[in-house]
């Protein structure tokens, strides 16, 4: 699974990385998680608004303010 | 009953003489701290919720079919209840132009979007009054509109950043949520919002408190009145570069309003804190070249000086 997390780095965009991974090892899954900080590449993403989260090429979560990690987990896990 | 309050901590708990600066300084704090807070949390959590029924994402869609002049309108009017926020103006702005908005229309949406946000019209609408609130709001549509339409005219799109035509983003998704969603958002929105205004709303009422209690009329009257020209210029010049003060620069306003300051002045000034402001620059800069950005903060700084006379010689 690729994880994706998207935002310029703002501390928002730090905790939604912090959320995704806390995610991942909660669910005890396999998945690359990565950090995307360049602007042209977010919105190449389709991402209007930061902090962004992407999994599998699939925009799950996009703005403020940021989901729970039990939403996170959900996101992550429908695309498990 | 909140008045009822105010005079029970100042006069009857602390035993302060109601004719004394100091009496009256914290009379006035704590009644406009309640006041404002309680204003505060109501509607921007009703606001909230409308924004929850529009993501930027529909936005865009909305706006990706429109043309000039019925385009610009409608990207003022949206730029109201769209979620914005300065570190996502960049996203934003390509996503906007790569989705076929065109400049002018988008520009018109990043200056209604900041302008016109909730929290400058509670405050206006807590402190001067409904009335001014509303022609606050009117006249920030109308800048939003004109200077969107003049920037179109301008046809400037030579000076967006050249890899910005390169990109191709895909359509994005509009999240479907339901309405226990949207109450979620609204509730954290409102938390997050609330927590990162607060201290500047309480130095606000504060700074306000003492301009009400300590600063002589005739001081205000003279430099802020009516009848001084350059007011609007100096007030405009100096709001640019006070940015997420805007919560608290209102109660400072309002003091000084009530020494003498021109309402066309205030509604100036506060236009100038919030739609224009260097980091929106900075981070418009990834962008957009220079010459556009000065252009952009020219036609606005222009405009909101006009409504400053304006409503200076009507109001």
């Amino acid at each position: 699974m690729e994880i994706k997390v998207l935002g310029p780095g703002c501390a928002n965009c730090h905790k939604m990385e912090e959320l995704a991974k806390t995610a991942v090892k909660e669910l005890g899954i396999e998945a690359k998680i990565e950090k995307i900080t360049d602007i042209g590449q977010i919105a190449m993403h389709g991402i209007l608004s930061t902090p962004g989260l992407v999994v599998n090429g699939k925009i799950k979560h996009s703005g403020k303010p940021l989901p729970s990690l039990e939403k996170v987990k959900e996101l992550i896990k429908g695309e498990a | 009953m909140l008045k009822q309050f105010a005079d029970y901590i100042t006069y009857t708990l602390l035993k302060l003489e109601p004719t004394s600066h100091l009496g009256d300084a914290l009379n006035f704090f704590i009644y406009d701290t309640l006041k404002i807070f309680l204003l505060l949390t109501t509607i921007v959590y009703a606001v909230a919720i409308i924004r929850a029924y529009f993501p930027p994402e529909k936005t865009k869609r909305i706006l990706s079919q429109k043309r000039e002049y019925l385009g610009n309108t409608m990207a003022a009017l949206l730029g109201i209840v769209t979620p914005f926020c300065s570190c996502s103006a960049v996203p934003l702005f390509i996503g906007f132009v790569e989705a076929g908005v065109p400049l002018g229309v988008t520009f018109s949406f990043l200056i209604s979007s900041p302008m016109v946000n909730e929290i400058a019209l509670i405050m206006l609408w807590g402190l001067f009054g409904w009335k001014i609130a509303l022609i606050y709001t009117g006249t920030g549509v109308v800048l939003a509109i004109v200077s969107g339409i003049v920037i179109g005219k301008l046809k400037m799109e030579k000076y967006v950043q050249d890899y910005v035509w390169q990109i191709k983003a895909g359509d994005g998704v509009i999240m479907q949520t339901s309405f226990r969603e949207k109450l979620v958002f609204a509730r954290d929105y409102t938390k997050d919002l609330l927590k990162r205004i607060w201290p500047y709303v309480i130095i606000g009422i504060a700074l306000g408190g003492i301009v009400h209690g300590y600063i002589p009329t005739d001081f205000v009257v003279k430099y802020a009145g009516r009848d001084n020209p350059f007011a609007v210029l100096v007030a405009v010049l100096i709001g640019i570069p006070l940015y997420s003060n805007a919560a608290g620069m209102i109660p400072v306003v309002q003091a000084l309003v009530g020494k003498g300051m021109a309402m066309g002045t205030v509604l100036a000034f506060m236009m100038s804190v919030t739609a224009i402001s260097f980091p929106e620059a900075v981070i418009l800069k990834n962008v957009l070249k220079m010459r556009l950005i000065y252009t952009f903060f020219g036609i606005v700084t222009v405009g909101i000086i006009i409504v400053g006379y304006l409503f200076n010689a009507i109001l």
